[in-house]
């Protein structure tokens, strides 16, 4: 009468308390391990850092009804072809800036960050930038001087002037040309590229 | 500079010490709080308290002036820019609720261990050292804000990651400080003796330090960089932080309501196992979209999918246990903050998290408001309240166990400070929701996702409008804070009767 049945006995669920922990942990490693692999730079998922060099676009993949990253020919940055070694200085200096400047919040990166200004993670084929001739040119010039070359949607938020340099703001924008091109299983949803046609 | 300008600037200083000195001998006596009722170990817990609440104003005044961005963009730009004042907001929230929690296990760690606290000066200093280095990055924060694109930035101003910006100078140091921390409870734990609850306090704590140290590192790759950002944003809010205030209510509830030690540690093993069971492959739900294979999108959907269970077995136990003891206990105020955050954490985490949780509907939902509403009722709902709770518990006791039960005299202060904070916070969660819709619909699913699709939602009416609700309970949850410590300096002031005891049933 008095004794307490298995599934109310406090060792019974200390047990199974230690038991699920570790398992699901020893999962979540073997998960991380599988997926570090699958993500680094010049993989299948996330493309090597040259890829600032290639052409990019989305297309929509009609089996699995989502967008897809295409590399497309050479097009490159800035009218230089980067060696695998200068497109990841040049990606590494655009990451550091953006995290310097604290461009996370006020804008998301493959959606995390903050809300008051737009997404990044395709930000290099947003039609925002008008046509592909103008976009480099247009990129530099905001990102140095956002408040004089202001692009407010109508909203009246501008961005800060950061101090960004030129280089650094080369830098981002070989980021964010990098970013464009990874593969982030069909997010932002539905998104239009600078290419597609109307 | 001569020596009588030089003298004249000692005598300013000499003279503004006297005068602080002065009103904070005057605010001493007015408070009337007797500090010889707390022992050393609490002592250093309420110092703790008193730090986490300067904090928690901070985290409500820079979320007002972000809020009120979003209405007038003019406001404050190139001064202070939206981006410090929303890292502030968010930092000040992360800092002061571990800050509370720290002041929560030195609380009870004597009384659980029933030996004094093992290294306690060490304690002390560390809480100095943690102290002035959060100021530092405050005013660093304030002062200097961003920097080049440089490893030095990172190592000194700020790391940009949202949640743990943090320059790397200052992760050190918390590490050093938690590792002094796990000193403290492990040392003490083994001079007097173990428990249920020490057992899972310490095994939780190992995890919560070990898992700071996975956000420590660069990197340019991206993926790879948020893939670890989110072991230590996620492993912490939504498996370590809920186990430890698994293990906080514990305790709480066999204090405030006399529960057997038996009940509460096997539902604490059973919380644990849910916990972790659905939290640590919950993981998952924040790797659908970063560049992450795709089976993430079936874990982390299923496991994430299942996190609501705990809190609900959380809710059912709180509301059993203060039912059968007929809601019997010492301490109304603390007892009121418990409940709630039984609920709130059901209702933030649980069903506000589970509501977008799915791929199939995150897919529209992630990077918009909705987030937004889901953290503002869940870090207030699971880790606000239950703080609170402790203020009461620990005000109570500095004032040497005094009546806090039916009949506390200016009862009207605490439980409107009860109404308006959790009002306050339920109507911003609801105004983002709001907001979170229309960008999903308008956004995502209509635009396709572009800039321009961005802010056509950012400026619809229903945004716009749902912008202003939301600084409007903004506004309330301001003022339900100025009541609350109100309330916290002035309860049980002047009170002669004693708390009665509560006895097991």
């Amino acid at each position: 009468m008095n004794e307490t049945p298995l599934w109310a006995s406090e060792s019974f669920w200390k047990k199974t308390a230690i038991w699920v922990t570790a398992g699901s942990f020893l999962i979540l490693v073997v998960l991380t391990m599988d997926s570090l692999s699958k993500t680094s730079a010049g993989s299948q998922r996330v493309p090597a850092y040259s890829v600032i060099n290639k052409k990019i676009d989305y297309q929509l993949n009609k089996e699995l009804r989502k967008s897809m990253p295409v590399i497309g020919e050479n097009e490159f940055l800035f009218g230089k072809e980067y060696t695998e070694e200068e497109a990841r200085q040049l990606v590494d200096l655009g990451k550091k800036t953006t995290q310097a400047k604290n461009c996370m919040n006020c804008h998301t990166l493959l959606g995390n960050g903050a809300y008051y200004a737009p997404d990044l993670t395709k930000a290099w084929l947003d039609k925002g930038w008008i046509s592909k001739e103008m976009r480099e040119d247009m990129m530099v010039k905001f990102l140095m001087d956002p408040e004089k070359n202001a692009r407010t949607f109508g909203s009246n938020r501008k961005m800060p002037n950061l101090n960004i340099t030129e280089q650094e703001a080369k830098g981002i924008i070989a980021f964010l040309k990098w970013m464009s091109s990874i593969d982030t299983n069909g997010f932002p949803y539905n998104f239009k590229t600078i290419e597609a046609e109307e | 500079m001569n020596t009588s300008g030089l003298n004249g600037v000692i005598q300013n200083v000499t003279a503004l010490g006297e005068k602080s000195r002065v009103y904070l001998n005057n605010f001493k006596a007015w408070v009337q709080l007797d500090s010889t009722h707390l022992s050393d170990g609490r002592q250093l817990a309420v110092k703790y308290f008193t730090v986490a609440i300067i904090l928690f104003f901070a985290q409500i005044l820079f979320g007002l002036l972000a809020a009120t961005q979003f209405i007038f963009p003019g406001f404050l730009y190139e001064i202070l820019d939206f981006s410090v004042n929303r890292m502030i907001h968010i930092n000040a929230m992360i800092v002061w609720m571990l800050y509370g929690f720290i002041g929560c296990v030195y609380w009870f760690i004597e009384d659980e261990s029933g030996t004094e606290i093992v290294g306690l000066k060490l304690g002390n200093i560390a809480f100095w050292v943690l102290t002035g280095a959060v100021t530092l990055v405050v005013l660093v924060y304030l002062l200097v804000q961003i920097g080049p694109g440089k490893d030095s930035s990172l190592w000194l101003i700020n790391e940009g990651r949202e949640y743990i910006e943090a320059p790397r100078w200052a992760d050190i140091g918390i590490v050093v400080v938690m590792l002094i921390f796990f000193y403290n409870v492990v040392a003490t734990f083994s001079k007097g003796k173990w428990s249920g609850i020490a057992g899972v306090l310490t095994l939780d704590l190992v995890a919560l330090a070990g898992l700071y140290t996975a956000g420590m590192f660069y990197m340019t790759n991206i993926t790879h960089e948020q893939y670890w950002w989110w072991w230590v944003v996620h492993l912490w809010v939504e498996a370590t932080w809920e186990v430890l205030v698994g293990v906080i209510m514990a305790w709480s509830l066999m204090k405030l309501l006399a529960v057997r030690r038996k009940i509460v540690q096997t539902w604490l093993y059973i919380e644990v196992a849910l916990m972790f069971g659905s939290g640590i492959l919950g993981l998952g739900h924040h790797y659908f979209w970063i560049g992450t294979p795709e089976y993430w999108l079936t874990v982390g959907g299923f496991f994430s999918a299942l996190e609501p269970i705990p809190l609900v077995a959380m809710v059912v136990h709180a509301v059993y246990d203060s039912g059968a003891h007929a809601f019997k206990n010492g301490n109304h105020p603390a007892l009121a903050w418990i409940i709630a955050q039984a609920f709130g954490n059901f209702f933030g985490a649980g069903v506000w998290g589970f509501m977008h949780t799915l791929p199939q509907i995150n897919i529209f939902t992630h990077g918009t408001q909705w987030s937004a509403s889901h953290g503002h009722l869940a870090f207030f709902g699971a880790y606000a309240t239950i703080n609170i709770a402790f203020f009461y518990l620990a005000i109570q006791q500095w004032r040497g166990n005094v009546w806090m039960g039916g009949g506390t005299h200016n009862a009207w202060r605490w439980k409107w400070a009860l109404g308006l904070l959790n009002g306050g916070v339920l109507g911003m969660t609801i105004a983002l929701l709001i907001a979170g819709y229309e960008q999903s619909f308008i956004e995502r699913a209509v635009e396709g996702s572009t800039w321009g699709g961005y802010f056509t939602a950012q400026n619809h009416p229903s945004f716009q409008s749902a912008m202003v609700w939301r600084l409007f309970f903004g506004g309330m949850t301001f003022a339900g804070f100025i009541l609350l410590v109100w309330d916290l300096l002035t309860i049980g002031k002047g009170e002669t009767r004693k708390a009665p005891e509560i006895v097991e049933i």
